[in-house]
């Protein structure tokens, strides 16, 4: 298994990578590699030209502020998951990060280059996605803000433009009232999952204000789902399974190799109840801390 | 058409080499075919086996999943590299080589050089591993010979010897 060949290019600014991206139709950007190069290596893409981001400036940061949680393109899984101002700013985005791939694939995969890579059974596009984050993207005409409702356009595909560069991923700060959950199920450890659902749940006086779920691998796209109709206020086992109800409407659970859809559907059905447990509890749990302190 | 080649400088075990090799050259080809050192083992050549795990500055990534020419500037360990010099000729077994040996944690050996360097930077971060924390130090990495009992004891035992050592 070895790549086609291809022109490289590893430009020490961002204005050079640009026009190299420009240059050249069938160019893709390189950053951590951990999903292109075994594309590359199956022949299952074979670009013209690489444009090696590896050696920009200023694109590693991990910098939290009232803002977000601000990811630089060129900062490791393995960094994001380390910041303990992530963990505490935005615990969803460490949750999630300790369920992507193994330690060696983090300490060389990037998030933002995660998200931009638009794989439906990847954790990062999901919460991005359920937490209503947004990327930052550069192209030689200047940059723009892609809000991430509307980054994802199918099966391993995004909105950015062929000559753009994603530059930074923002992800929101988790409000005082919010709390969340993660859960995913694959066959192995550190295997693509089958089904992985994640939650954030807004609880007030004791009431669930609203509730999104958020759902990979079991559609062609990372899909959020508003279930605060359905919850009507509080978790009950009836309320839980009509909020699986809607989500179920919206998803397309499919066969393949690993899972029939009846058993897709079925993990979804049991995520859904085990994360909006945990996001509910999370919240009270907070709410507590904050009095407590 | 030619193939155009790129020269590539690589600091590999504290050794500077200069190379030229095309932009499709994997690191792990790279490492083996361009500088001989087949100690780093290629196995499945899409990032899940792990038997070709080096260290890129100290920590364990793919060298599958690298090219060589994104590696320059970084100081790579592979399995050559985990001998200790102790004023011998050939140097003395790493702690975890001499765990794997003392504790029959290979047997054909493909898999090794991979657990070899995961372990050896997983008990830099974790210098006193529980068995729990031992078996998920090497989840990433596959081994059809041993069924994995004797990797954990080994990583264990390497833990045990560094602190001897020290």
């Amino acid at each position: 298994m070895k790549p086609a060949p291809f022109a490289f290019v590893r430009p020490q600014g961002l204005q050079h990578a640009l026009e190299a991206l420009a240059a050249d139709p069938g160019a893709k950007v390189l950053a951590g590699g951990q999903s292109l190069v075994p594309l590359l290596s199956m022949r299952l893409a074979a670009p013209t030209t690489l444009v090696d981001i590896n050696a920009l400036p200023d694109l590693d940061h991990v910098r939290v502020d009232e803002g977000g949680v601000h990811v630089g393109a060129l900062a490791r899984h393995a960094d994001v998951l380390a910041s303990d101002h992530v963990r505490r700013a935005q615990p969803l985005v460490s949750l999630a990060l300790s369920h992507v791939a193994h330690p060696t694939i983090r300490n060389r995969g990037t998030t933002v280059g995660s998200i931009v890579h638009a794989d439906a059974a990847a954790e990062m596009p999901m919460v991005l996605a359920l937490l209503g984050g947004s990327v930052a993207v550069a192209s030689r005409s200047g940059t723009r803000t892609i809000p991430a409702a509307e980054l994802y356009a199918g099966p391993l595909e995004s909105t950015l433009h062929h000559d753009e560069i994603a530059l930074e991923a923002t992800f929101p700060v988790l409000a005082p009232v919010d709390g969340i959950g993660f859960e995913e199920i694959a066959r192995r450890h550190g295997d693509y999952a089958l089904v992985g659902v994640g939650a954030i749940v807004r609880v007030e006086a004791g009431t669930i204000a609203s509730a999104r779920l958020g759902y990979l691998s079991v559609s062609d796209v990372p899909t959020v789902v508003d279930v605060t109709q359905a919850l009507a206020g509080e978790l009950s086992a009836g309320s839980i399974e009509a909020a699986s109800e809607v989500a179920l409407r919206q998803l397309e659970p499919a066969d393949d190799l690993h899972a029939t859809a009846a058993y897709r559907s079925r993990l979804v059905r049991v995520l859904t109840a085990r994360v909006l447990r945990a996001a509910y509890d999370h919240a009270l749990d907070r709410a507590r801390d904050r009095i407590e302190s | 058409m030619s193939e155009e080649l790129h020269e590539v400088r690589l600091s590999v075990n504290g050794v500077v080499h200069e190379l030229r090799v095309p932009a499709r050259r994997l690191l792990s080809d790279a490492l083996r075919h361009d500088l001989g050192l087949t100690g780093t083992h290629v196995g499945c050549e899409h990032g899940v086996c792990g038997a070709c795990t080096v260290l890129v500055d100290r920590r364990p990534m793919r060298s599958c999943l690298m090219f060589a020419v994104s590696a320059v500037g970084s100081e790579i360990t592979t399995v050559e590299g985990l001998t200790e010099q102790d004023g011998s000729p050939e140097g003395r077994l790493g702690p975890v080589q001499q765990a794997f040996a003392e504790c029959h944690g290979l047997q054909c050996g493909f898999c090794t050089p991979g657990f070899l360097t995961t372990i050896t930077a997983g008990l830099r971060d974790n210098p006193d591993p529980s068995e729990d924390e031992a078996r998920e130090m090497v989840a990433g990495n596959l081994c059809r010979c041993t069924g994995y009992v004797n990797i954990v004891k080994s990583v264990l035992r390497a833990s045990e010897i560094a602190r001897e050592r020290r």
